[in-house]
């Protein structure tokens, strides 16, 4: 829900939270309850572009150790792995169950926790030797180049 | 319109209307995903901003309103053509409605990675407190 797009009208948002709650209800059950193929809550939301030279993949993860992001390529395909944990309150509270003894009270509980994993097809150009990941703000940002014989270059005439 | 969350009140309050006259006719944003916690001290929120910077980030309180309002900008190189995206808003904006308990003067910000943690502490008055029972 949280990153879904917002339109500026009261009944919109009102609309998307009914939808984010079937969600919630269907996935109980373990089913879909679109025919999208990432979930509404798909984390983390990513954004991919190219460049003549590169790919660009950014994913909006905040609050993760760096250390202990996964970006791996395997034929072809990219997977960004990792673990996001629960802020301190909360974790306190789910350990112990009840949050009486502590005097916890959560009274909302929107971000993603847990293990996450989201996989992204490269297209044929690029090059799986010349990954570069960096993580700043939150965001993890990848830059695949593409093979050097992809790229579009002027080809002269004798 | 920002949806306005009701900070310490157990019950949700999704159908409440904004209060009048506080209405934002802005461009649309992003609602960020928070978590509120409530201890004895006070409160603890933490809202994901990814993409935000310190400087890109605005907190204002306005009487019983507390207002986070960030823009997201990420490095791209020049002459991106953008193939897939999910995140297509880099602006987030979110109200919460501060209960008089809390004291908004001494609000503690804090941006790291991505996530801000704001701590908004109990009035003095409001934290729960041993009364002593004298006897005669």
């Amino acid at each position: 829900m949280s990153f879904a797009v917002r339109f500026p009208t009261d009944f919109v948002s009102e609309f998307e939270r009914m939808q984010q709650e079937f969600d919630d209800a269907f996935r109980s059950f373990g089913l879909p309850s679109s025919i999208r193929a990432t979930g509404r809550g798909a984390f983390p939301v990513l954004n991919v572009g190219t460049t003549e030279d590169a790919i660009e993949i950014v994913a909006f993860a905040p609050g993760i150790d760096p250390q202990k992001l996964e970006v791996s390529v395997d034929k072809g395909v990219l997977t960004i792995d990792g673990e996001r944990p629960a802020a301190a309150g909360i974790a306190a509270v789910a350990e112990n169950g009840t949050s009486s003894r502590d005097r916890v009270n959560v009274y909302a509980r929107e971000r993603f926790t847990g293990k996450f994993r989201r996989v992204i097809n490269l297209p044929k150009d690029a090059d799986p030797d010349q990954v570069r990941a960096r993580y700043t703000d939150g965001c993890l940002c990848i830059t695949v180049n593409k093979r050097e014989t992809s790229k579009p270059r002027q080809i002269p005439v004798q | 319109m920002s949806e306005r969350t009701e900070m310490s009140v157990p019950r949700p309050q999704h159908m409440q209307a904004p209060a009048e006259g506080r209405e934002h006719h802005e461009a649309p944003a992003l609602v960020p995903a928070v978590d509120i916690v409530e201890d004895e001290n006070g409160i603890v929120l933490y809202a994901d901003l990814p993409g935000v910077s310190k400087d890109r980030l605005d907190i204002r309180v306005d009487g019983d309103s507390l207002l986070i309002e960030a823009h997201a900008s990420v490095h791209v190189p020049e002459g991106l053509k953008v193939l897939h995206a999910e995140m297509r808003e880099p602006h987030y904006r979110r109200v919460f409605t501060l209960s008089p308990e809390l004291d908004a003067s001494r609000i503690d910000a804090n941006l790291k990675d991505g996530v801000l943690t704001l701590h908004v502490p109990r009035t003095e008055q409001a934290k729960p407190r041993r009364i002593d029972v004298t006897v005669n």
